[in-house]
């Protein structure tokens, strides 16, 4: 049975609760979970119930990386650093925007833990506003589609370069549609020596607006149009990628959620499309899925 | 027998002190006037004096949120910081308390930013005065150093898990060399007992930390902690007896009473202005004047009841504050004291209120026996409710 | 009463919590039809899709919230959706 427990307040589909089960299937008992503010902490921890089977803490929103830097310190320093894993999993909001300094400060002191980042791509705790995790033209509370905008006007941040670059020995994008090769990798980057990172893309059903049973049809429907591409770095270098067989137009999976559905109806749409279909495409070249 | 003193700043004092304290994990950055403490520590870590993990974090609100980590893993934590730092850390200082982590930081105690100053007053810890924070304020280097052992046994203490404040004020106490006796390791193991806390984060035994209360159970969260302050109150007068049976040395517990018994005026004060305020004290009892000081050890938790009874035969009190509210035109002590006499009858003196030393402008006797003159002529019916004592007239 | 509040919570204990109420479809798991690929346990979000002993499939339906995901999933089609109280 999961770690992570039923009873849980997610909602009905809900990506985060799949993300964290998916994480405990790969990390098993002997691991510490941080979780800063947001989804899952919250709908896995009303007091006095809690949906972990292992040992979790949340503090706060933004310091996620440094809690989790300070229980690996003190685990190394009272001698109890045996295999256990120091994990923190924190949504796009946390991660991205509120919570980088810590994390940035984390992963430059080298602290032996993985960090994994749920990026269902807004603030869904707080009713979906927009991140920098939230993809061009996405309509959110903060950043909705009107009279004269397409929804958000700017492009998701690049979290895996940025973590890369602070010389990760192990960097890794997953899905929760692929939960298979997200296990592998949880799993690959708990056992590197180092802090390590998993960059997870999950579809919020409420928040991307699509009906709880298409979770993992519309993760597919990223991985397939190559707006969601799946790849490891070690060191810095990409050395793994998983190849689009059939590589689909991304009308595909734009048309698949209510946040992209006003390029559809609004004159222009077609055009802002093309955009969205240019970032697929570079992704394509640049990481060579093909 | 006689123990050595040697002179050293202060700053190397508290070092010394949280070295024999032994704790697992330190975190630190930077901040004038609190940097030499954690410079100190940093070197007996790299010369293998300590056994632990010192941590060169990238803020004082990771600072903070790293032994938040470490205590909830069952470490014994310190860091130290000083008023941008403590003002950063201010989100997490609720959250540690509200986890029951006892972790210690050394406060040096420096004025706020804007305009940006670093000398001392303690308007940056008395603005964490709600944190749910132990808060003790030490007179002299000895003090600010003693009181480290002091706070993680009273911090520790399994009926109270909060985490604790000592402040010290900034460049004058932790930039001044004084001959002090450093706290032997001997006698610190004796004193303070190992911290074993009942819940950790143990994958053995796994439970979750930090969880979300709603109102049917966030309101128990806050009773506890008061319940916690509570017990606090008697264990900060224990724990000073008990240093003071080992070590020889005592400060007071929870107050302080110089010249108190007879005293007609009586001032009010924390930190190192104590000092000049018993060397003004002295040379009026010369003269012939009832004047008396009852020093505030601990603002948190607040001793409501002592300080009634400390005051009970006093005809005027002085309140003096290195800080303000800004819009009451008052500082915390003297809201506080006043506060605490409203309901009760037993204390009838008038409270006069003096805000002094901000941005770490001196205090000389002279401005002590000027507020001493402004308590007498409430006798004439001239009442001063609360006023800065050491206003510039050039700028003002 | 001790003075310090737990304020820690015991691991799994949401469990309390019979979200099976919030169902108003309910997946309904046709053995004929199935392989048992297992796809349906992998992707439920509540984790509660169990192996049988016969190596079929079934949610604990105290938990189930009716997301559907598993039929979506379901490689042979092998789950149906049922309206509740039908
Ligand atoms: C300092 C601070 N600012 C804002 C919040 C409010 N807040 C709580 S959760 C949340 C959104 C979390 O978003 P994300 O990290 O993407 O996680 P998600 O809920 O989307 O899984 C926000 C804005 C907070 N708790 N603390
Ligand atoms: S809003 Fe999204 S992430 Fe949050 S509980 Fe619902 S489905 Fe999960
Ligand atoms: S997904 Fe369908 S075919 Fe596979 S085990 Fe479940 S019910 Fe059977
Ligand atoms: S409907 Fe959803 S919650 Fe119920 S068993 Fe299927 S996947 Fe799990
Ligand atoms: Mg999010």
């Amino acid at each position: 049975m999961s770690l992570l427990k039923p009873g849980h307040r997610g909602c009905a589909g809900c990506c985060d609760a799949l993300a964290g089960k998916f994480v405990l299937d790969a990390l098993g008992e002997d691991c510490i979970v941080v979780s800063p503010t947001g989804c899952l902490e919250v709908f896995t921890t009303p007091y006095p119930e809690s949906a972990w089977g292992v040992p979790w803490i949340h503090s706060l929103f933004e310091n996620a990386a440094a809690v989790a830097s300070g229980v690996e310190a003190a685990f190394k320093a009272m001698g109890k650093m045996n295999n256990t894993k120091i994990i923190a999993i924190g949504g796009d909001g946390a991660t991205m925007d509120i919570g980088l300094q810590a994390i940035s400060g984390a992963f430059e002191r080298g602290h032996d833990f993985t960090y994994i980042c749920v990026d269902n791509e807004a603030y869904m705790n707080t009713g979906i506003q927009r991140s920098s995790g939230t993809p061009m033209y996405a309509s959110t509370t903060t950043s909705p589609a009107g009279k004269v905008s397409f929804g958000n006007p700017l492009n998701k941040k690049n979290m895996p370069a940025i973590i890369a670059a602070h010389g990760s020995p192990y960097v890794a994008t997953a899905s929760v549609a692929y939960a298979p090769d997200m296990i592998r990798k949880v799993k690959k980057a708990a056992q590197i020596k180092g802090p390590t990172y998993v960059h997870v893309h999950a579809p919020c059903c409420t928040g991307w607006k699509f009906e709880g049973s298409k979770t993992i049809e519309v993760g597919r429907l990223a991985v397939e149009t190559a707006l969601w591409p799946l790849y490891e770095m070690e060191n810095s270098e990409i050395t793994g990628v998983r190849k689009i067989k059939n590589r689909k137009p991304v009308e595909e999976y734009l048309k698949a959620q209510g946040r992209f559905k006003h390029l559809f109806t609004m004159e222009g749409g077609a055009e802002e499309i093309k955009k969205i279909q240019a970032t697929a495409d570079w992704n394509v070249k640049h990481f060579g899925l093909d | 027998m006689r123990k050595r003193m040697v002179v050293v700043e202060g700053s190397y004092a508290v070092a010394h002190a949280v070295k024999v304290c032994k704790p697992n994990v330190i975190s630190a950055y930077p901040i004038t006037p609190q940097t030499h403490i954690v410079e100190d520590l940093s070197q007996f870590a790299a010369d293998g004096e300590m056994n632990c993990e010192y941590m060169n974090v990238e803020s004082e609100f990771s600072a903070i949120s790293a032994l938040i980590g470490a205590s909830a893993a069952g470490a014994r934590t310190y860091t130290s910081t000083t008023s941008q730092g403590l003002a950063l850390m201010h989100e997490a200082l609720f959250n540690a308390s509200g986890m029951r982590l006892p972790i210690v930081m050394t406060v040096v105690n420096r004025a706020l930013s804007a305009p940006i100053n670093i000398w001392n007053d303690q308007q940056d810890s008395i603005s964490q005065r709600d944190t749910g924070w132990i808060q003790l304020y030490a007179e002299d280097v000895q003090e600010s150093a003693d009181m480290t052992p002091q706070l993680y046994k009273i911090a520790e203490d399994e009926d109270i898990l909060l985490p604790a404040m000592a402040c010290m004020d900034g460049f004058i106490l932790s930039h001044v060399y004084e001959p002090v006796i450093l706290l032997e390791q001997s006698l610190t193991d004796e004193f303070l007992p190992d911290y074993t806390p009942e819940f950790v984060l143990d994958p053995k035994n796994p439970m979750s930390f930090g969880a979300f209360a709603d109102p049917s159970t966030y309101t128990e969260f806050r009773y506890k902690q008061e319940k916690a302050m509570g017990v606090a109150l008697k264990r900060i007068e224990e724990v000073a007896l008990e240093f003071s049976e080992k070590y020889g040395r005592y400060y007071g517990g929870l107050l302080d009473g110089y010249m108190l018994e007879d005293a007609e005026i009586v001032i009010m004060a924390m930190g190192s202005v104590i000092g000049t305020i018993k060397d003004t004290i002295d040379m009026l009892r010369k003269e012939g004047e009832n004047v008396g000081l009852l020093k505030v050890r601990s603002f948190r938790p607040f001793p409501a009841d002592e300080i009634r009874k400390a005051l009970k035969n006093a005809k005027v009190v002085i309140t003096l504050d290195k800080n303000i509210s800004v819009g009451k035109n008052e500082g915390a002590l003297c809201t506080e004291v006043k506060a605490c006499m409203y309901n009760n009858r037993d204390v009838l003196a008038p409270v006069i209120g003096f805000m002094l030393g901000h941005g770490g402008r001196d205090i000389p006797v002279s401005t002590i026996v000027k507020m001493i003159n402004k308590a007498k002529l409430v006798e004439k019916g001239i009442f001063i409710e609360s006023e800065f004592a050491d206003l510039r007239e050039d700028l003002a | 009463m001790k003075l310090i509040i737990k304020t820690v919570a015991k691991p799994g204990s949401t469990r309390a919590n019979k979200t099976g109420a919030w169902r108003s479809f309910m997946p309904v798991f046709d053995h004929k039809l199935c392989s048992k690929c297992g796809i349906c346990a992998i992707y439920c979000p509540e984790g509660v899709v169990h192996k049988l002993e016969n190596g079929f499939f079934e949610p604990d339906y105290e938990y189930c919230k009716g997301c559907g995901i598993c039929a979506n999933e379901c490689p042979k089609k092998a789950i149906i959706m049922v309206l509740e109280g039908k």
